[in-house]
C-alpha cells in the first residue's frame, strides 16, 4: 500500500498587488506519496474550505509539465528539489514523513503578486511581442522542403524551442534576469534560416523589451540553468549577448 | 429546424476551391473596419486570430490563461498528419481524406474532411516558415514517422512535443499582431456569455479574473475556439481549465450542440492511484508499437508481474485480434482494458489497471534500442508511477481524452447562431464518432489558418460596415445582469460540500456510465443521478471568497455547473443513438464476440441539440443532420 506522511506546511498569502504578504502554517496529515506537490495543495485548499476559510490561490493547468502555469518556489528552489522537473510533476514521494515545506511566490519585481501564489507574467508576452516571431505571412507560406535545414542545427534550436516560460529562471536569478527565456527564443530562431532574416533587429527588440519590464541584467550565476524544468542550456545567453553586440556594431 | 450544413456542390476534390472561389470577399480597404472576437487562444484561436489580423481585421482576443502561449494544445505529443507524401509511399489527399472518413466510423462529412486533407499540405509549409523546429532527415529535409490508423508515414512531429512546437508558432505570429495593433489581447478573462442583437451574434459577456469586473465587448462576428469538455468526467487529460462554459453559454443562447456522446477515451494513461488524483496522463500511443499489453489468467493473482510465467498471462489483444494485436485502434483497445478489468483480472492497488509490458521487446531489440525509442516516456512513467518500467510492466488504463462532440457547424464553420463561429474541438465537424492519431493539430490549425479567415470574410461582406448598437445596448446589459446574478447566487449558497467534491461525484457517474461503454438502464439512472446531484449543488455547494477579486473557485463552480448540464444532454445523446459506433458503444449493439454494431440504416446522422430553458430543467430537442456517402462506401471496421 502506498505510503501516508505528515507535511508541515508554510504559505505566502498576500490579498492583491499592493497588500502586504505574510506567511500562514498548517499541517496536513495524510499525504499520500504518489500525490503530485499540486495534489497536495489541492487537499490543502479543501481542508481550508471545509474550515470556511479561503484557498491558497496558485496557478496551474496542464499538470503535466508542458504548458509552463505553475511556478512556486519551494523550499527556496524554484520548482522545488527535483531536477529538470515542473512542480506539478513533483511527488511527494520526494519528502519524508514530518518534513517542513515553504512555498512561496516567484520574487522579482517584474513578476508583481496577483493573490497569494499567482504572479504576473505578462512581461514575458510582451518580450515576445517585441520580436520573437519570424514575419511570415500567413497562408502564403512556400513549400516546406524548399528549405533544407541540417539535422544537428535543427536539433539545437529544438532545445532552445522547448522553453515553457514558466518564469523559473527569473525566479532563481539573484538579478531576477529573463536572459535565459528571452536568450532560448532567440537562439532558437537565429539557427533557423527562417529566422535569420530578423535576427539583428529581433536580438535588439527583445533585449531592450526585457530591460524595459523591470528584469535585472544577467550576471552569469548559472542558476536559471540549474533550475529550468527543461534543461535550457545558458548558451542561449551567450548566444543572445553575441548577436546583440553584432547588432550594434554592424 | 431544418440543418443546412452549406455543404458546396461539385466534385468532392473541387468543393473547397469552387466555394473559395464564389465566397464573398472583403475589400482590404474595409476590412479594418470590421471587427471580430476570437475566444480561446490555442491552435485554433491564436492561429485564427493570427491571420485574420494579418487580412487586415481588427481582431480581440481573449484566453483564460495567463499568456495566450499555455492554451491546451501545448501538451499534443505525437505529431500532426499531412499528405505531402515525401516518403513515397502511395499517400495523397484522398487516402488521408479516406483514413480519416474510415477511421471516425463514417459519421462525419465528406466535404469538411475532404477539406482538411487537402488544406493539412499548407499547415505544414505555414509552420516551417515560422521556423517551428520539426524533426529532420540528415538530408536536411523534413522526417515523417507512421501513427495509428495509417499505413503510411504521414505524421509530422517534433520530438514528443509537436503541440507545444505548433502552439508557440500560432502564438508568436499572434503576438506580432499585437505589436502591429492588429489584435487586442485580453488574457486572465473568461467568456460567460454571447450578446445576440437582431439574431446574429454581435459580442461578448466576460468576466476579469483578476478583477472580477464583468465586461461588456461588441464585435461584428464571434469566435470560439476553446477546446473540448473532457473535464466533465473529472479525471481526464485535459489540462484542469479546459471547460465547456463558453460553447455551452451559446448553445444555452441557441447554438446547437453536436454528438455530444462522442468522447475519445485513449488506451495509454498512467492509471489512477487515489481519491486526491486530480488528472490523468497520457503517454503516447506509439508504446504500443512493442509493449505488450496483458493481465494475470486467474483472478486476484497478485504476485510481482515478473513472477507470472508466461502461460499464466492473458495477453487478451493478440488473443482477441491476431491481425492486429497491441495495435488495435484506441477504442477497442480501451473497452478491452475496461472489460478485462470488469472481468477481475485488472492489476494493481485499485484493479483498474493492465500491464504494458516491454520485456519481450528488450530482449529482442536490447535495452539501447528501446531506450532511444521511448526513453523520456518510460522516464516519465518512472517519475509519475515511481516504478521502472525498463524492470518491470508499466501499469496503464484508459482515460478520457478528447471530445468529438461539440458546437454544431455548417461548412463554413458557422454555427445555428449566424455571426458565431466555433472552431477545433470546441466544433463537431471533422472527427466523427473517433479521432485519428495525429489529426486534432490538423484540424485547429486547418480551421484557424485557412478555412475561418476565408468563411468569416464571406459572413462579414454582407454586414453593414460599421453597424454597432453600443455596449450600453439593452441586450448587452440584459446579459451582463445575468451573468453577474449567476456569480452572485453562487456566492450566496454558503452551502456544505466543496466544488471539487462535486465534481468529482458528477465525474464518477458519467464515467461509470457514460464512459467507455453504456447500457440503456445506466443512462437512464445517469440522468436521474445527475438530476438531483445537481439540485443538490445550487442549494449546497459552498463557494469561497469573494466575486471582485482573484478567485479560481468562483470560475469553478461556474464551470461545474455547465458540467451538470452538459452531462445530462450526453446521456439523452447516448441514449438516442442505438448503435455502437466508433468510441460510442452501446453494450446492447454488439456481436456475440462483443464487436460493436453500427447501423447506417437508421443513425447515420449528426445529431444535433436544441437548449429548451424549463423552469430550470434542461428539456433538449433532437435535431438531425443526415450524413449521405456519395464518394466512399460505408463498411464495417474490422480488426480481427
Amino acid at each position: 500500500m502506498s505510503k501516508e506522511m505528515t507535511i508541515h506546511l508554510k504559505y505566502w498569502r498576500q490579498n492583491g498587488p499592493t497588500a502586504k504578504g505574510y506567511f500562514e502554517e498548517k499541517t496536513l496529515n495524510s499525504v499520500n506519496e504518489h500525490m503530485s506537490f499540486l495534489e497536495m495543495l489541492d487537499v490543502l485548499n479543501e481542508e481550508l474550505q471545509l474550515e470556511g476559510k479561503d484557498p491558497v490561490e496558485f496557478d496551474y493547468d496542464c499538470r503535466e509539465g508542458i504548458c509552463g502555469s505553475c511556478n512556486l518556489v519551494i523550499n527556496g528552489q524554484a520548482h522545488g528539489p527535483k531536477d529538470k522537473t515542473a512542480c506539478c510533476q513533483l511527488h511527494m514521494r520526494m519528502y519524508n514523513d514530518g518534513d517542513s515545506i515553504t512555498i512561496e511566490p516567484p520574487r522579482a519585481a517584474a513578476f508583481p503578486v496577483i493573490k497569494d501564489l499567482v504572479v504576473d507574467r505578462s512581461g514575458f508576452d510582451r518580450i515576445i511581442e517585441a520580436g520573437g516571431y519570424v514575419s511570415v505571412k500567413t497562408g502564403s507560406a512556400q513549400e516546406a522542403n524548399s528549405t533544407p535545414i541540417e539535422k544537428e542545427k535543427s536539433d539545437i534550436a529544438f532545445d532552445y524551442a522547448t522553453c515553457i516560460g514558466c518564469g523559473a529562471c527569473v525566479a532563481a536569478c539573484p538579478n531576477a534576469s529573463a536572459s535565459l527565456f528571452t536568450g532560448a527564443k532567440i537562439a532558437h530562431l537565429a539557427l533557423m534560416p527562417q529566422g535569420e532574416v530578423e535576427r539583428s533587429n529581433r536580438v535588439v527588440a527583445m533585449v531592450d523589451q526585457m530591460k524595459e519590464e523591470g528584469f535585472g541584467d544577467c550576471s552569469n550565476f548559472g542558476e536559471c540553468e540549474a533550475v529550468c524544468p527543461q534543461g535550457i542550456s545558458i548558451s542561449a545567453i551567450a548566444e543572445m549577448r553575441r548577436d546583440y553586440v553584432k547588432a550594434l556594431f554592424s | 429546424m431544418k440543418l443546412d450544413g452549406q455543404i458546396p456542390e461539385g466534385p468532392l476534390e473541387q468543393k473547397w476551391s469552387l466555394h473559395k472561389k464564389n465566397m464573398k470577399l472583403v475589400a482590404p480597404n474595409n476590412r479594418r473596419k470590421y471587427e471580430v472576437i476570437i475566444v480561446g487562444t490555442g491552435l485554433a484561436g491564436g492561429a485564427a486570430a493570427a491571420s485574420l489580423a494579418e487580412m487586415g481585421y481588427k481582431v480581440k482576443s481573449f484566453c483564460i490563461q495567463d499568456s495566450a502561449r499555455r492554451a491546451h494544445s501545448i501538451a499534443a505529443q505525437g505529431g500532426i498528419n499531412a499528405a505531402k507524401n515525401y516518403p513515397n509511399d502511395g499517400d495523397s489527399v484522398w487516402r488521408l481524406f479516406y483514413d480519416t472518413i474510415k477511421g471516425g466510423d463514417y459519421r462525419s462529412r465528406e466535404a469538411n474532411v475532404y477539406r482538411l486533407a487537402e488544406v493539412a499540405n499548407n499547415i505544414i509549409d505555414q509552420a516551417v516558415a515560422q521556423g517551428v523546429p520539426f524533426a529532420r532527415e540528415y538530408s536536411g529535409l523534413l522526417a515523417n514517422r507512421s501513427f495509428g490508423g495509417a499505413q503510411v508515414s504521414r505524421t509530422f512531429y517534433a520530438r514528443g512535443q509537436t503541440g507545444q512546437q505548433l502552439l508557440l508558432g500560432a502564438y508568436q505570429a499572434m503576438m506580432r499582431q499585437v505589436q502591429e495593433g492588429g489584435v487586442e489581447y485580453y488574457p486572465r478573462h473568461e467568456m460567460l456569455e454571447v450578446v445576440i442583437i437582431d439574431g446574429k451574434a454581435r459580442g461578448i459577456i466576460t468576466r476579469d479574473l483578476v478583477s472580477g469586473e464583468i465586461k461588456r465587448w461588441e464585435a461584428d462576428a464571434v469566435v470560439l475556439a476553446t477546446g473540448g469538455y473532457g473535464n466533465v468526467f473529472y479525471l481526464s487529460t485535459n489540462a484542469k481549465n479546459s471547460n465547456v462554459t463558453a460553447a455551452w453559454r451559446a448553445h444555452r443562447k441557441g447554438a446547437l450542440f453536436a454528438n455530444p456522446c462522442f468522447v475519445q477515451v485513449h488506451p495509454t494513461c498512467i492509471p489512477v492511484s487515489g481519491d486526491y488524483q486530480s488528472k490523468l496522463t497520457l503517454m503516447s500511443e506509439s508504446l504500443r508499437n512493442d509493449g505488450r499489453v496483458w493481465v494475470p489468467r486467474k483472478k486476484g493473482d497478485d504476485r510481482h508481474p515478473n513472477d507470472i510465467p508466461d502461460e499464466e498471462r492473458y495477453y487478451y489483444l493478440e488473443e482477441r485480434y491476431p491481425s492486429f494485436g497491441n495495435l488495435v485502434p484506441r477504442d477497442v483497445a480501451s473497452r478491452n482494458a475496461k472489460l478485462v478489468c470488469d472481468d477481475g483480472l485488472g492489476v494493481g492497488e485499485t484493479g483498474l489497471a493492465v500491464y504494458l509490458d516491454f520485456r519481450d521487446a528488450i530482449n529482442r531489440d536490447g535495452l539501447d534500442t528501446i531506450s532511444a525509442k521511448y526513453g523520456n516516456l518510460f522516464d516519465m512513467y518512472h517519475n509519475i508511477a515511481g516504478e521502472n518500467p525498463y524492470k518491470q510492466p508499466m501499469k496503464i488504463y484508459p482515460a478520457v481524452h478528447y471530445t468529438m462532440g461539440g458546437l454544431w457547424v455548417d461548412y463554413n464553420l458557422m454555427t445555428t447562431v449566424p455571426g458565431l463561429f466555433a472552431t477545433g474541438e470546441a466544433n463537431f465537424s471533422d472527427h466523427g464518432a473517433n479521432r485519428l492519431g495525429a489529426s486534432a493539430l490538423m484540424q485547429g490549425l486547418s480551421d484557424g489558418y485557412f478555412v475561418l479567415p476565408a468563411t468569416i470574410g464571406n459572413y462579414l461582406a454582407d454586414e453593414k460596415i460599421g453597424l454597432r448598437y453600443g455596449t450600453d445596448h439593452e441586450e448587452f446589459e440584459k446579459i451582463a445582469n445575468e451573468a453577474q446574478a449567476r456569480i452572485d447566487k453562487l456566492l450566496s449558497i454558503k452551502g456544505k460540500r466543496t466544488i471539487i467534491d462535486f465534481h468529482r461525484t458528477l465525474g464518477k457517474i458519467v464515467w461509470d456510465k457514460i464512459g467507455i461503454s453504456r447500457t440503456k438502464e445506466g443512462l437512464e439512472s445517469a440522468i436521474k443521478e445527475i438530476q438531483e446531484l445537481r439540485e443538490e449543488f445550487w442549494t449546497n455547494v459552498y463557494v469561497p471568497g469573494e466575486a471582485n477579486n482573484y478567485n479560481k473557485y468562483l470560475e469553478f463552480a461556474g464551470r461545474v455547473a455547465d458540467f451538470f448540464e452538459l452531462a445530462e444532454l450526453m446521456a439523452h445523446d447516448a441514449l438516442d443513438r442505438e448503435e455502437s459506433c466508433g468510441c460510442h458503444l452501446r453494450e446492447e449493439f454488439q456481436t456475440e464476440e462483443g464487436e460493436a454494431v453500427r447501423n447506417d440504416q437508421d443513425f447515420s446522422y449528426v445529431s444535433a441539440w436544441e437548449f429548451n430553458a424549463v423552469n430550470g430543467k434542461l428539456d433538449e430537442t433532437l435535431h438531425k443532420e443526415n450524413l449521405e456517402f456519395e464518394f466512399v462506401e460505408l463498411k464495417q471496421r474490422s480488426y480481427k
